[in-house]
């Protein structure tokens, strides 16, 4: 065994400052020309929401259908058992991974930017997102699929009026509802002794620590702008700021107990809050019969779940033949009577009231209750008193999550 | 030859923890340094300012989350370090054979997911759960009484995800003690207490010094405990920087927060080892 320079037992062994010290400033100094080669900034990536018959054409020409596609969508968005998955698998051939992985907008657009913005794949084919911020932005950004029209043939034929080319999606150029629903209240009654009618009432200090309020800035804005009788979608920053104001009252008065994303269910469910604002299907298809949705009498919000393929996806032509085979009512029926929210074919209600002429007991009372209810089947009228997101353009949504943002985070 | 590869030697040894950290670390460190002096969004591109805005902004909008941070950082550690002196020197003087059968035991429930772990928490702490339902049904607690979403559970979380991180230091410390010398003590008249006192916990305290720098850094900067187990009045700077980053793809803002973040933690650890430095304690212990 050779012999250990004892120089380099020293230098392993006993602290060398002045050398440490020199190395350091080497060290700042790579530091500093890495800095200087990522000085410039990072340019914007905005303005790619305008698609032409030319860039449908690029980007299906050349795509082949794979026979096998993955799906991100939302808990409580799927028959438990999945039948609607496994009847699309038996009549298409098309294998479906399908995954509950998106909770909240805020984070699930976080976790796709990067490698969508990097041209990579997110793993996943089709994934459904809620009209609002990060869907203008998926959109701005160039970072959905066009949708080719020509091949969404049970789309054009059986989705209802008011779904079809919505104003946050013009000629659905990259997007096409899975489901509307409507954001409201919903209140265990084992614990509410009285009638839950109006928002004024989640800020009724008697239910102290027992209120849940949304954390996504969007939804919790529109309840601090109901309360004050503003309609969402023609409101001012002014308006926001009032609105915001009344919501920081209530939480410093102790009121919320805690700003939920999908998680409010479990917390209303088993009484940690007595009272939560809440999406109306996730409350009709909850077991527990004690809690109750109702749409406040200042407003509920109607929002769209679309279904849209992210521009890197593997298998974005076996997405958009899912996408289709949505649209027959048949298929879509079994879905709506599981998920209980809207769909976006209205003669969906009449098969699900012919299968209710059919049935007998327990499964007549739910499927008549199904098909004649308003937060399902909405009337025109219905659907008039209901209000809308606002869209936001990029400098009002700075501001506007600026403004309520903060107030989830307890500042 | 031998001299050259001598000298080259320890650079070496060097060269691969050298470029992992420079490629994993450093570069992303100055990318990082670059991405907090910025500004814009994501539409519209970011910017290089050169200006500390984002910094200033951010410590005067997020400062008392800082401080909460600090704060129940310092608690869950003293929290560590209460419950996992006594564990650590049981098993290290009185574990016998059997202790590394008890660090697996003690190691155990780390074998399943973080998350999962504190999610499990949440189910028994719920209002209506195994431990508080049945106490207020008997009238010991009152009615609005309320663990989850509160501060004493964020901060029991941090204590219970971060526990290993202080017992394991400390028995290792504990378990290099030659025993002998702790007889010598006794020789020499002293008693239990005053062997502990002035022989066992000294030399113990490098152990504690380790485990305190373990527990407090990443307990300051967590985001998962507060998230699930707090409220609106517990959200950590961790929460911050994480929405920020992940849910408002503001990265110049997150990136200021972080590096703030970092370095009053380092400033914090320097003064710490300063006054308590291991240096001092093994010199306490000579003497």
């Amino acid at each position: 065994m050779s012999r250990i320079d004892p120089a380099f037992l020293r230098g392993l062994t006993q602290p060398r400052s002045a050398l440490a010290r020199r190395d350091a400033l080497r060290l700042m100094g790579a530091a500093g020309a890495g800095l200087a080669l990522s000085a410039c900034g990072v340019k914007g990536q905005g303005g790619k929401e305008k698609v032409s018959r030319d860039d449908v054409r690029k980007y299906w020409s050349g795509k082949v259908k794979n026979n096998r596609l993955s799906w991100a969508n939302w808990p409580g968005y799927m028959q438990d058992d999945r039948e609607t998955v496994k009847a699309f698998e038996k009549e298409t051939g098309i294998k479906v991974t399908y995954k509950e992985v998106i909770q909240e907008m805020g984070p699930w657009f976080g976790k796709i930017q990067a490698p969508l913005a990097a041209g990579q794949s997110i793993g996943f084919d089709l994934m459904i997102m809620t009209n609002g911020i990060q869907l203008e932005q998926c959109r701005q950004l160039g970072y959905l699929a066009p949708l080719d029209l020509s091949r969404l043939k049970n789309f054009q034929a059986n989705a209802g009026q008011p779904f079809k080319n919505p104003s946050y999606d013009p000629g659905n150029a990259f997007t096409i509802p899975y489901e509307s629903g409507v954001t409201g209240i919903a209140y265990n009654t084992k614990y509410v002794k009285e009638e839950i009618t109006s928002i004024a009432q989640l800020f009724d200090a008697k239910y102290k620590g027992k209120v849940g309020m949304m954390g996504d800035s969007q939804e919790l804005g529109n309840f601090g702008m109901f309360l004050l009788g503003i309609d969402p979608e023609k409101s001012t920053p002014a308006d926001w700021e009032k609105a915001a104001a009344k919501l920081r009252e209530q939480r410093d008065k102790g009121i919320v107990r805690k700003y939920y994303t999908q998680d409010y269910v479990d917390a209303v469910s088993k009484g940690d809050v007595w009272m939560t604002m809440a999406w109306s299907g996730d409350v009709y298809s909850l077991t527990s019969p004690d809690v109750k949705f109702v749409v406040p009498k200042e407003g509920g919000t109607i929002w769209t779940d679309n279904m849209c393929i992210p521009k890197t996806a593997e298998n974005p032509v076996d997405a958009l033949t899912l996408m289709d085979w949505l649209y027959v009512p048949q298929n879509n029926a079994p879905l709506t009577e599981f998920i209980n929210y809207m769909p976006p074919i209205p003669s969906t209600q009449q098969i699900i009231a012919g299968e209710a002429a059919k049935a007998t007991g327990g499964d007549k009372k739910d499927l008549e209750r199904l098909s004649t209810s308003p937060l399902i089947f909405p009337s025109e009228s219905d659907l008039a008193r209901l209000k809308h997101y606002r869209r936001l353009t990029q400098a009002e949504e700075a501001e506007y999550q600026k403004i309520f943002e903060p107030i989830s985070k307890g500042s | 030859m031998t001299g050259v590869r001598g000298r080259l030697a320890p650079y070496l040894m060097i060269l691969p923890s050298g470029l992992w950290l420079a490629a994993f670390f450093l570069v992303p460190m100055v990318l990082m340094v670059s991405l907090s002096l910025q500004t814009g969004n994501l539409i519209d591109g970011f910017r290089q300012t050169l200006h500390w805005q984002n910094y200033t902004d951010g410590l005067s909008t997020y400062g008392d989350k800082f401080v909460r941070s600090l704060w129940y950082g310092l608690v869950a550690t003293v929290a560590c370090i209460v419950i996992a002196y006594p564990a650590a020197y049981w098993i290290a003087f009185r574990g016998g054979r059997s202790k590394s059968t008890y660090l697996f035991l003690l190691l155990l429930p780390y074998f399943v997911s973080f998350i999962l772990r504190t999610v499990s928490w949440k189910l028994v702490l719920t209002d209506n759960g195994p431990i508080l339902g049945p106490l207020r049904d008997h009238g010991i607690l009152p009615d609005g009484f309320h663990v989850l979403d509160t501060g004493v559970a964020v901060v029991s979380g941090l204590t219970y995800n971060f526990l290993p991180f202080m017992v394991l230091p400390i028995y290792v410390a504990l378990e290099r003690i030659d025993p002998r010398v702790v007889e010598a003590a006794y020789d020499l008249y002293a008693s239990r207490l005053q062997a502990f006192l002035r022989v066992i916990l000294p030399l113990s305290l490098p152990g504690v010094f380790a485990g305190v720098i373990m527990t407090f850094v990443p307990v300051s900067s967590d985001y998962v405990n507060a998230e699930v187990l707090g409220g609106p009045q517990n959200t950590m700077i961790g929460n911050i920087i994480q929405t920020e980053y992940f849910n408002n793809s503001a990265y110049p803002t997150a990136s200021a927060l972080s590096f703030a973040l970092m370095a009053i933690l380092l400033v914090g650890i320097f003064a710490y080892a300063r006054t308590l430095g291991t240096q001092d304690v093994l010199e306490a212990a000579r003497r």
